[in-house]
C-alpha cells in the first residue's frame, strides 16, 4: 500500500474511533441521566419523588387484575418484587395476565397511578395450534 | 455498466416474482400469530425495509472509506446515490412500525432506543443528502459527504444492538446467526423470501439510482454524449 493510502486509512479508522467514542461517552451520560425505567425490584430501593414520572416493566401477575367499570388495577412483577398499578382507560389488546407489560405512570403511597399502560411483545412468533400442543 | 445491464432484468424478474410470492405466501397462507392475530404479518414489510435500511448505510460506509483511501469517483457516486433509498426505506420501517405498534402495544410511538436509533438514522440519511447537495464544488462535497457517513457508521451497531443494550419496549431479534429463530418455520420461510426479493429490488433501484448519478456527474465526458 503507497505511504499515502496508508496515511487516508489511518484518517479513516481514526475518524471511525472517534465517534464511537464520542457516542459511547453521549450514551454513558444519556444513561445516567434519563434512566426512569425501573423494575418493581428496584422501585423501593430508590426514593422517588410523587412528581416525577417513572416507567417500570415487568410481567402482569396471574390472577392480579381486578376490573371496575373503566378502572383497572394489577400487580407488575418481576419474580423478585411487586407493585400494584391502577389505571383508568382503556389497555391495549396484547394486555394479559402473565405477559409483559410497561407502565408510564407516578408513584403515590406504593402504588402507581398509570397514564399510560403498554403491552411488551416479545420475540416469539408461532400458530396457535403449536402453542396448545407445547 | 454493460455487465450490470446485462445481469439487471434477471435480478428484477427474480426478485419481483421472489417477493410477490413472498407476500402472497405470507398474508394469505401462513396461520394467525397465537398472540398477535392477524396484526403480525406487518412483519413481511417491517423486517425487510429494516433490515435493508441498515445494509444500504453499512454499503454507503464501505463505499466512503474506499472513496476516501483510494479516492476512487465511482464508489462516491454510490454513496449519494444510496442516500435516497435508504431515506425510504427507513421511512417505511418507521411507519409499519408505527402501525404494527397501535394494536400491539397500545401507541404508535415511544422513545425506546431502538425506535429513536432508527428515527436518528432517517434524519441522517436526510442530512447526508442536503449536506452533499448544498456545495457548489463536488469535490468538496464528495469529501465531506464520505466522512459524514463514516461519521454516522457508529449509529448502525447501536441501531442492531439496542434491544440488547437498554430495556426497549421494542422485542428483541427473533432471527439471530447464533440460535434457533424465534418464530415458527411456517412464518419464517415467507418472511426469508420477502427479505431477499425485497433485497433484489432495492438493489436494482441502487443500479438505476447510481446510473443516473453517473451521467448527472459525467455529463461532459464525450462517452456520456454518445450514450444520451
Amino acid at each position: 500500500m503507497k505511504a499515502v493510502r496508508k496515511k487516508r486509512l489511518q484518517t479513516v479508522l481514526l475518524i471511525l474511533a472517534t465517534s464511537a467514542l464520542g457516542s459511547f461517552f453521549i450514551i454513558r451520560a444519556l444513561d445516567s441521566n434519563l434512566d426512569f425505567f425501573y423494575t418493581p425490584s428496584e422501585i423501593f430501593l430508590e426514593e422517588i419523588p410523587e412528581n416525577k414520572r417513572i416507567k417500570i416493566g415487568g410481567m402482569v401477575l396471574e390472577n392480579s387484575v381486578i376490573r371496575e367499570k373503566t378502572k383497572i388495577s394489577f400487580i407488575v412483577s418481576d419474580f423478585q418484587g411487586s407493585i400494584n398499578v391502577e389505571f383508568d382507560g382503556i389497555v391495549p389488546d396484547l394486555f394479559k395476565e402473565g405477559s409483559g407489560v410497561v407502565v408510564l405512570g407516578y408513584l403515590k403511597d406504593k402504588t402507581i397511578i398509570a397514564e399510560e399502560v403498554l403491552a411488551k411483545h416479545d420475540e416469539n412468533y408461532m400458530p396457535p395450534s403449536i402453542d396448545i400442543e407445547k | 455498466m454493460f455487465q450490470v445491464n446485462r445481469a439487471y432484468p434477471y435480478i428484477f424478474y427474480l426478485s419481483l416474482i421472489t417477493y410477490l410470492l413472498s407476500i402472497f405466501w405470507g398474508l394469505f397462507l401462513t396461520p394467525e400469530d397465537f398472540v398477535q392475530g392477524n396484526s403480525y404479518r406487518i412483519i413481511y414489510l417491517h423486517v425487510p425495509a429494516s433490515f435493508i435500511s441498515q445494509s444500504l448505510y453499512l454499503a454507503m460506509a464501505i463505499a466512503s472509506a474506499v472513496y476516501l483511501i483510494w479516492k476512487v469517483k465511482l464508489s462516491v457516486y454510490l454513496v449519494r446515490s444510496i442516500a435516497p433509498i435508504g431515506a425510504v426505506t427507513t421511512f417505511i420501517a418507521l411507519i409499519s412500525g408505527s402501525i404494527w405498534g397501535i394494536p400491539t402495544w397500545g401507541t404508535w410511538w415511544v422513545w425506546d432506543a431502538r425506535i429513536v436509533s432508527t428515527l436518528i438514522l432517517f434524519i441522517m440519511y436526510l442530512g447526508l443528502i442536503s449536506l452533499h447537495d448544498s456545495f457548489n464544488n463536488n469535490e468538496k462535497a464528495d469529501k465531506f459527504l464520505s466522512i459524514l457517513v463514516l461519521v454516522g457508521s457508529v449509529n448502525i451497531p447501536i441501531i442492531k444492538m439496542s434491544v440488547e443494550w437498554w430495556s426497549t419496549l421494542h422485542q428483541p431479534a427473533s432471527i439471530t446467526l447464533s440460535e434457533k429463530p424465534a418464530i415458527d418455520l411456517v412464518m419464517l420461510y415467507p418472511l426469508f423470501g420477502s427479505i431477499i426479493g425485497f433485497t433484489g429490488l432495492i438493489t436494482c433501484l441502487v443500479i438505476l439510482s447510481s446510473k443516473l448519478q453517473i451521467i448527472k456527474r459525467e455529463k461532459n465526458k464525450s462517452w456520456v454524449k454518445d450514450y444520451v
